[in-house]
């Protein structure tokens, strides 16, 4: 392994990165003192370090290649996860049980701050579940999904200003204006694909957020909306760390609901054809399947979840304007569905916990946030394209042959 | 014999191409028609104008699903038209590829379905009901074609020749009365040539469907066929029984050629 041209492949990869990274980690300008630091020191690391990492990083593309090959050669690697779903059912069901507890006693365990993070990523859960209904499963890059995160937050936040509507009254509005703009947006797309699509869906969400931003008598421009009140329990007014933890368990109620919904849509008629139009639109049209209300209908429920978890999220910041609503969202949200698996609820949840979580627990390197993240991505493409889990095919069971699933 | 099928002066201009030129066609209750016409004859073309894949340039198409009904279906979606009972295959595979066997065959049955979301999530009697009627069906036409051991394999993953039976059990799930079959032999050897063969003759005779077939394996066609249509330029250049368009010397010329005949 550590034979002549390894060592020239990982040479030139690390004098390469010593050029690339020279301008940022070489040169410092000091403009009070008004001379120029010369970093070499930097330079000898950034030297070291890639010249190791290039090693590890061919290391693991020889790993992946052996491992298709082994595939190709008829030998089934199940991965940890299939495992983990196809075996024994007492262990999926013992992590649901550990999970479960988990999540109930946190609250009490753990600090408010600690409670309010994992407030967000459940609702990053729910709006990764969401978009994964128009991404995953439909097929369609909608890249202003958070267009409709914004929709429900401003519903809640002006129905509240201007009329009083509670929590739970406007909850079920949000979702029907997510619904309602997910179709606005459906129609004029309905006609374009892939690139086109992304881009038009691009817009539509700068459209929402400048309109948001700009028409100040509807919407108090940039300076937003605040004092928007959290949810109460019967008329209840909590204390902020009592609100907090009634928050926590709303939101791990939508999630658990949205995965109920969505589980229960993707192995159904509709479900079935949200797949196969992303398969193949042309195909799928002429089997019999109405392409305008089954786009329209992933467009409309994945906006849903976004309707509602806007209004969740008013009403846990208890302060709205557009800068929360911008594109960066819908890039985040997207990451999340594609890092843990298009079309997969579990992967979903993964995706959401690491996108969310470890950010916020490295708060040390938050210079380098944006790199981590761009990382983690260009990594997971690499080695796994098809996300964290990947979507698994449903089996069905027969009539007449009770018990026995068609797989074996 | 009554007509299902009737094509009138249909045209399709391409830019400056004309894929279809005037052409004419009828089908009967029950017959195997067979389209056959050198590359770029316009058959695909024709398929694709009668599915409301594309909207034809003129000329009109009837559908006639029933006696005493006759619909021009020119203008329809092509999930419309699949709906009213004329469904085809793709001359190069067009399965869903990260679908199961099964599911690409439950995907057929879509239009003769009707359940929706709120079915879909309260999992209701009716729709638990539909659902495993649409397993079953599935499953049934499998078993026919002959690919139920397949049923929980990815399309992807399956043999040529199996993908191509495959499009034929998703086609049959639409319960089609005529279905059009778009080079359905190309790529095969000479036992699945036969099997299709055997398998054509099953889908007319037992299931009652007549059949339009684009085909270039004249053994095939002639065995086959109660009626066979020649094209070329888009344009009906010969019609008639399989004897006589073996030896039509217009035929011959454009696409059969001399050692045919010999
Ligand atoms: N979508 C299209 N755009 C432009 N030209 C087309 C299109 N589809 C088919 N054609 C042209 O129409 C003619 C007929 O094609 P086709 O119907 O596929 O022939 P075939 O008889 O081999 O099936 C060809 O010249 C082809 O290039
Ligand atoms: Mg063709």
């Amino acid at each position: 392994m550590l034979n002549v041209s390894e060592m020239k492949k990982s040479l030139l990869v690390s004098i390469w990165f010593m050029f690339l990274t020279f301008p940022i980690m070489v040169i410092r300008v000091n403009p009070i003192e008004k001379i120029v630091e010369w970093r070499w020191g930097n330079m000898f690391l950034v030297g070291i370090g890639s010249f190791i990492l290039s090693f590890i990083w061919r290391y693991f593309i020889r790993q992946k290649e052996s491992g298709l090959k082994k595939v190709e050669m008829g030998e089934k690697i199940i991965p940890f996860f299939e495992k983990l779903r196809s075996g024994d059912s007492i262990y999926l069901r013992s992590l649901c049980m550990t999970l479960s507890c988990a999540a109930a006693v946190f609250p009490f365990v753990f600090s408010t701050y600690q409670t309010t993070i994992m407030t967000t990523v459940l609702m990053y859960v729910v709006l990764g579940l969401g978009l994964n209904i128009v991404v995953g499963l439909a097929g369609l890059l909608d890249l202003g999904y958070v267009a409709f995160y914004a929709v429900g937050a401003y519903s809640y936040a002006l129905l509240n200003y201007h009329f009083g509507l509670g929590f739970w009254t406007v909850l079920p509005l949000g979702a029907v204006l997510g619904a309602f703009f997910g179709i606005l947006l459906g129609f004029p797309v309905l006609r374009l694909r892939g690139d086109y699509l992304a881009i038009v869906t691009l817009g539509f969400g700068e459209i929402i957020r400048l309109v948001l931003e700009n028409w100040n008598e509807f919407s108090f421009g940039p300076s937003g909306i605040a004092n928007i009140p959290r949810p109460s329990f019967l008329g209840i007014q909590f204390s902020l760390q009592q609100a907090t933890v009634y928050q926590y368990f709303l939101t791990i109620g939508l999630a658990l609901c949205t995965i109920f919904v969505v589980n229960r849509l993707q192995d159904s008629r509709i479900g079935r054809a949200w797949i196969a139009l992303r398969e193949d639109e042309t195909a799928c049209q002429a089997m019999g399947v109405d392409k305008v209300r089954t786009k329209l209908r992933a467009f409309a429920l994945g906006a849903t979840w976004a309707g509602m978890v806007g209004v969740m999220f008013a009403a846990k910041t208890t302060f709205i304007n557009p800068a929360s609503f911008t594109f960066i969202e819908s890039a985040l949200i997207l990451s999340i569905v594609v890092l843990g698996g298009m079309g997969s609820v579990p992967g979903v949840v993964i995706g959401a916990c690491i996108l969310i979580l470890l950010p916020e627990y490295l708060r040390a390197f938050t210079e380098f946030r944006m790199l981590l993240f761009g990382a983690i991505l260009v990594l997971m493409m690499v080695f796994r394209p098809q996300g964290i889990i990947s979507n698994v095919r449903r089996t069905y069971e027969l009539k007449g042959v009770p018990g026995r699933t068609l797989r074996d | 014999m009554r007509t299902i099928l009737e094509i009138n002066k249909l045209s399709m201009d391409f830019g400056g191409l004309r894929a279809l030129d005037n052409f004419d066609l009828k089908m009967n209750e029950g017959e195997i028609v067979a389209l056959i016409g050198p590359n770029g004859a316009g058959k695909t073309t024709l398929f694709n104008c009668a599915t409301g894949i594309y909207a034809p340039s003129g000329g009109d198409i009837f559908l006639s699903p029933e006696p005493d009904r006759k619909i021009r279906i020119n203008s329809l979606k092509p999930n419309i038209i699949t709906g009213k009972g004329m469904i085809r295959t793709f001359q190069n595979i067009r399965l869903f590829p990260n679908m199961t066997v099964l599911e690409n065959v439950m995907i057929g049955r879509h239009c003769r379905t009707s359940s929706g979301i709120l079915g879909a999530i309260l999992r209701n009697d009716s729709t638990r009901k539909e659902e495993s009627g649409i397993v079953d069906h599935s499953y049934k036409i499998l078993e026919k074609i002959g690919l139920n051991h397949f049923v929980s394999e990815l399309a992807r993953n399956l043999p040529y020749g199996a993908q191509k039976k495959l499009e034929i059990a998703r086609a049959l799930a639409t319960e089609p009365f005529l279905l059009l079959l778009d080079e359905p032999a190309a790529g095969l050897n000479a036992r699945e040539t036969k099997e299709l063969d055997t398998l054509i003759a099953q889908i007319r005779d037992e299931e009652k469907i007549s059949i339009l077939l684009i085909e270039h394996d004249m053994k095939l066609v002639m065995s086959i066929s109660d009626r066979i249509v020649v094209m070329d330029y888009g344009r009906k250049i010969a019609e008639g029984p399989p004897d006589e368009i073996r030896i039509n010397p217009v035929v011959i010329k454009a696409y059969l050629g001399e050692e045919f005949v010999a």
